[in-house]
């Protein structure tokens, strides 16, 4: 019995060792694609090369997703606000949910598995087959040229995604709310302007999407950079990014959430 | 050729986890020969580059090339010595994200502000050298092995570098490929007036196109020479390995206990 | 994918992700309708508050003309100083009148401007002295329990 738990005890022990170290191992990593970043902001067309790949390619999933989102709210939110006899406060409802959380939050987590795991992958698949020592040898530094420009391009496409995927998002919920349900158009519009406040809910939205793209661009990096070089390791790394994003989005989320809406 | 060695290492050892990779390596080698480093698998060829390229520090000993003292060159430094050194990889590692031009042009559009056409002029001066003009531009993905190891000679190449590191050149190439390789190694060598040097355990081409042998075992030099001296050899290991042996001084078992020892041992247990 | 084709590709994007954002700021945010030009400043103080929210609106016949910037206690009158930003645009006479309403049974409460009749205006950083403050539901049902019962009392 003992034994057993001292078994328990020290595997414990090696899990939180181990996690500290990555993270000592990640902000050190982090520290030096920022660092390194001047390549990737000097010759720009490095980084507007990633934008492409993660922010346009991810273009069809957020704008789909972010309609049908809306959509439900849509729905979900009129049949619990016609039982107050206030159906007209649903552009209110879909807006507000959308623009603080859900939107940059499922933009998040949609933007980790699909840009995500590209990257963590290509990354991965590189160091796998010796580019990445390949780059070195040739007197390239690995980080400035490959893993910073795609930190980038994550970074900058993330919150235009999430802004894409709230305005989708209003617009599927004016399309269940008003075209088919009938919601009064103007009293939507209306209330939903006099509720939303452009500094408290829209810019903090922005920000939660800028904090929520470094992070997941980050994981996508570091887990491609630190992937085991063989097949199966950038398969378990590309999970890890998955996973651990979803994690960092969620408890970030909270976080930020607590910092910027405590007033009320 | 001048009495000083290009590349001069002495007595390296490199541990790697605590377990000894290489343990005293030697040597001494002239600028402009194609030299080949042989080994089973494993033995700590591909560590031995590394060093050289300074990717790993040895644990001790004295390694230089040319005017760098590698191990204990500061990174800016380093890198000015790998824009001088090409290190071709085993299955040639081409960026697949790039066509063949622009992986042979991406040395030459980092490091230097050559203007676009002259680089162009430049990796298709390249890659004719290789055969591959008219490859220029297919992906990575479209050539075979034996291609894709050529279009990556021409990227080693791009800089003109005045040293060419060689990680099993010939893996996995068909013998028609094998051949045409191993004469563009010797040809790029003497016609850039560089220094190769070839790990690898491909015996029969090595010995064709090579100046000067190393035979590597267990992270010792155990024994060297010209390829006619090699072919006259009869030290048991480099007999071993230019026929092909399966026993012999590189066992064929791993070590372990007595096959009887062990099977009997289960039996009580 | 050529160059010219992917730049095309992401300045689309960039052009509709701003486009998002504009329309997030404009039409779903209150960024264009109250945008408040050359604010200026007046004060009220009120007995009770109720709940008065910072950013509330200040309305006057119905339409916003401000927002409460500040709430704060006044520990020599014990009362709350009801700091507001009106929009420049608007001006009140000395004797407007400042109440604390609340928009339906259960909405929010918002500080309403009922405009006297002074030839005088307010100048910013002012205070309006005439003030009425929040109906506190729990007070107003112990009051209108209170007046019945002494009604009961009287009749007998």
């Amino acid at each position: 019995m003992q034994d057993k738990s001292f078994c328990l005890l020290r595997s414990l022990g090696r899990w939180v060792n181990n996690a500290l170290v990555r993270m000592g191992f990640a902000t050190r990593f982090a520290l030096a694609v920022l660092w390194l970043s001047g390549t990737a902001l000097r010759r720009f067309q490095l980084t507007v090369r990633e934008i492409y790949f993660t922010g346009v390619l991810s273009l069809i999933i957020i704008l789909v997703s972010g309609l049908f989102v809306g959509m439900v709210l849509g729905l979900q939110g009129y049949d619990t606000l016609q039982r107050f006899g206030s159906s007209e406060a649903l552009g209110v409802l879909v807006s507000l949910s959308l623009v603080r959380e859900l939107g940059p939050v499922v933009a998040g987590l949609l933007f980790a598995s699909r840009a995500g795991s590209a990257v963590t992958a290509e990354i991965g698949l590189m160091k796998a087959t010796e580019q990445l020592t390949a780059m070195e040898m040739m007197a390239v530094n690995p980080i400035a040229r490959v893993v910073a420009p795609r930190f980038w391009g994550g970074v900058i496409s993330m919150p235009f995604l999430a802004a894409l995927f709230s305005a989708m998002g209003v617009f599927g919920g004016w399309l269940v709310g008003v075209i088919l349900i009938g919601v009064d158009d103007g009293a939507f519009w209306s209330q939903m302007q006099a509720a939303v406040d452009f500094k408290e809910d829209v810019v903090n939205g922005v920000i939660k999407s800028f904090v929520f793209g470094v992070l997941v661009s980050l994981i996508a990096v570091f887990e491609g950079y630190d992937s085991e070089p063989t097949a199966e390791g950038v398969s378990n790394a590309t999970t890890r990014t998955v996973v651990t994003s979803a994690l960092a989005i969620l408890f970030s989320d909270f976080i930020l959430t607590a910092l910027m809406f405590r007033g009320g | 050729m001048s009495s000083e060695p290009f590349v001069q290492i002495d007595d390296v050892h490199f541990n790697y986890d605590g377990r000894p990779v290489l343990q005293g390596i030697n040597m001494h080698i002239p600028r402009g020969r194609v030299v080949a480093v042989m080994g089973g698998s494993g033995c700590g060829k591909t560590t031995l580059l590394r060093l050289i390229g300074g990717q790993l520090k040895p644990t001790s000993g004295g390694l230089r090339v040319g005017s760098y003292d590698v191990p204990s060159l500061p990174p800016d430094e380093l890198y000015a010595m790998r824009r001088r050194t090409g290190m071709l990889f085993q299955f040639g590692a081409l960026f697949t994200d790039m066509s063949v031009f622009d992986n042979v042009a991406f040395p030459l559009r980092e490091h230097t502000d050559l203007a676009p056409e002259l680089i162009r002029d430049l990796v298709l001066m390249k890659l004719n050298a290789v055969g591959l003009r008219g490859a220029a531009e297919l992906m990575p993905s479209e050539l075979s092995g034996g291609m894709a190891r050529r279009v990556a000679l021409a990227r080693t190449i791009a800089l003109d570098p005045m040293l060419i590191l060689y990680d099993e050149p010939f893996a996995g190439l068909d013998p028609i490929s094998l051949g045409v390789v191993g004469q563009l190694i010797r040809r790029l060598n003497d016609a850039l007036g560089a220094t190769s040097i070839v790990v690898t355990h491909d015996v029969l081409e090595s010995l064709q196109i090579v100046d000067y042998i190393y035979f590597v075992s267990e992270g010792r030099i155990v024994a060297e020479g010209t390829p006619d001296q090699i072919r006259a050899s009869d030290a048991p290991f480099v007999k071993q390995f230019v026929h092909a042996e399966a026993d012999g001084p590189v066992p064929f078992h791993y070590p372990a206990p007595a096959l009887r020892e062990q099977l009997l041992v289960n039996h009580a247990g | 994918m050529n160059r010219t084709a992917l730049d095309l590709w992401v300045g689309i994007f960039v052009a509709i992700g701003f486009a998002a954002l504009a329309f997030l700021a404009m039409k779903v945010g209150n960024l264009s309708g109250a945008n408040m030009v050359d604010a200026y400043v007046l004060r009220a103080n009120f007995e009770n508050v109720g709940g008065l929210k910072v950013r509330g609106p200040v309305k006057s016949a119905g339409v916003v003309v401000g927002r409460v910037a500040e709430i704060h206690f006044d520990p020599q009158s014990y009362e709350a100083v009801v700091t507001m930003n009106i929009d420049g645009r608007y001006h009140f006479p000395k004797d407007t009148f400042a109440a604390i309403f609340t928009s339906g049974l259960l909405g929010e409460q918002y500080v309403g401007l009922n405009v006297g009749g002074d030839e005088k205006m307010l100048n910013p950083g002012d205070k309006i002295k005439k003030t009425q403050s929040a109906v506190v539901l729990e007070q107003m049902i112990g009051q209108f329990l209170f007046s019945k019962a002494a009604d009961g009392q009287e009749k007998k």
